[in-house]
């Protein structure tokens, strides 16, 4: 039974994870596919959680923070790159 | 055995939650109109699915492996705290480098907040 529930919640993800990939190569701007691409990274996280509970390892636990820190390192550098132009900015004052 | 068996119910029922909440999410980003109402569909159900799934990882692995794994707590917290944002800060990028609005929108309060301080000057 649980067994069940793991498989159809990782069909879930995966159906999911297909249509946010559709949403990243047609997002008509940026920002969709900016949005798109965060989510994608999002529910990397829940596959890696439901994989380490099927092979009943605790060695992939780690990655989940791993991947939550990537996930959201570079979709600031995402939104500061299109705001800006730039990512890290010489100047302090704020205008390049 | 019957503790498990409530054990493993309540931990299926979370990640069973969380993947549906998944599915939500997508369907969101496929279906709205726009840039503003997709951000909003991202940025607070695939937080919410993938809180729900790392709980049920978290109560399977403590109760039936008997391993008190920390830092899937941690990954709750820095998820709950990074996603929103994360998404404002996307919202923000896409209005300032110009994404246009839905043409169903009927209120845009920011334009006008930002009209006003032009012409205050204190905008550029």
């Amino acid at each position: 039974m649980f067994e069940a529930v793991l498989w159809i919640s990782v069909t879930f993800i995966s159906l999911a994870m297909i249509g946010l990939i559709y949403r990243v190569i047609k997002g008509p701007t940026v920002a969709d596919r900016v949005v798109a691409l965060d989510a994608i990274g999002i529910s990397l996280v829940s596959v890696i959680a439901l994989v380490s509970i099927v092979l009943e390892t605790s060695a992939f636990l780690d990655i989940i923070l791993l991947i939550g820190i990537l996930a959201f390192i570079g979709t600031v550098a995402f939104s500061k790159f299109l705001e800006k132009g730039v990512i890290m900015e010489y100047d302090r004052n704020g205008n390049r | 055995m019957t503790e498990m068996e409530i054990v493993k119910f309540f931990a299926g029922l979370f990640i069973l939650l969380g993947a549906f909440l998944s599915l939500v999410t997508a369907f969101g980003l496929i279906r709205l109109p726009d840039v503003y109402t997709r951000n909003h569909a991202a940025s607070k159900s695939a937080t919410m699915g993938v809180m729900l799934v790392l709980l049920g990882t978290f109560l399977y692995f403590w109760l039936i492996e008997h391993h008190f794994n920390s830092r899937l707590l941690l990954g709750v917290l820095f998820i709950f705290l990074t996603s929103p944002v994360a998404g404002h800060l996307i919202a923000r990028a896409a209005y300032n480098s110009g994404v246009k609005l839905s043409d169903r929108t009927v209120q845009d309060d920011l334009a006008k907040a930002r009209k006003k301080m032009k012409a205050e000057g204190q905008l550029k």
